[in-house]
């Protein structure tokens, strides 16, 4: 039974970059073995922590969206618990709530277009109708601090 | 903390300013309180994912903790799914448990 996952890990900010796709290559090798896949990598680079795990005040988080059993997961996290140099992880299975979204997405759009129709408009929304959302370009990767709270 | 006092704002702030002795019930004028709606609602968003920091922020003020629904006024489904959400971030160190 294959299953979406998804994997965050926060490696200590003392890493070398060999040491961070080092580690990748670890995850990567034990989702082969087990049979599964890696569907994605995203690196999301040094960023502050929220607050101080051990002595570390940041950490490298790379996210790794897997596809694969159960077991291979906890394989995964025992493998990862053992790592020193991995300060947290998390594993989080995302199937089953991407397919609720994707349901009520899909159903909203299509009630939307419905009354529409029935109130003799064009199904889909026409550009500069209704209002517009404001540009947000502000980045939140690196403002996790306590100074920056909105 | 209560509710009224936070978003009750307009109306209450003036009396207290005018030099009541913080009677409470002693006037009894018509509150302006604003419909509160739920923020996830109203703008359609579907997926409260844990790593959206910049969506889940406002939650979580000053001390770190939930703000209640009787405040910010969320429905029970969103309420549910922020709290796993602000958790899962919680544990990846993307927001604080605690401030200090």
């Amino acid at each position: 039974m294959k299953r979406k996952y998804e994997l965050v890990y926060v490696i200590s900010p003392d890493a070398t970059d060999e040491q961070v796709t080092d580690l990748h290559s670890q995850v990567d090798a034990i989702v082969q073995r087990m049979g599964g896949q890696i569907e994605k990598t995203e690196t999301w680079g040094r960023r502050k922590l929220a607050y101080e795990i051990g002595r570390h005040k940041e950490g490298i988080y790379v996210l790794e969206g897997i596809l694969g059993s159960g077991e291979l997961l906890r394989e995964i996290d025992r493998r990862l618990k053992v790592t020193d140099l991995i300060i947290r992880h998390l594993i989080v299975r995302v199937d089953e709530e991407q397919a609720v979204v994707e349901r009520t997405r899909a159903r909203r759009t299509s009630t939307s277009r419905r009354r529409r129709l029935a109130r003799g408009l064009p199904a889909d929304r026409q550009p500069g109708e209704g209002q517009r959302e404001p540009d947000d370009d502000r980045d939140d990767r690196f403002d996790v601090g306590g100074e920056e709270m909105r | 903390m209560n509710g009224r006092k936070t978003f009750g704002g307009p109306g209450r702030g003036r009396s207290g300013a005018g030099g009541q002795q913080g009677k409470e019930g002693g006037q009894r004028r018509p509150m302006f309180r604003r419909r509160k709606v739920c923020k996830f609602c109203a703008d359609k968003i579907d997926d409260i994912n844990y790593k959206d920091t910049k969506l889940l922020m406002p939650f979580v003020p000053e001390r770190a903790k939930i703000l209640p629904r009787r405040i910010s006024g969320t429905c029970a489904l969103h309420q549910r799914k922020l709290r796993t959400a602000i958790m899962r971030a919680r544990q990846l160190a993307l927001i604080p448990y605690t401030s200090e």
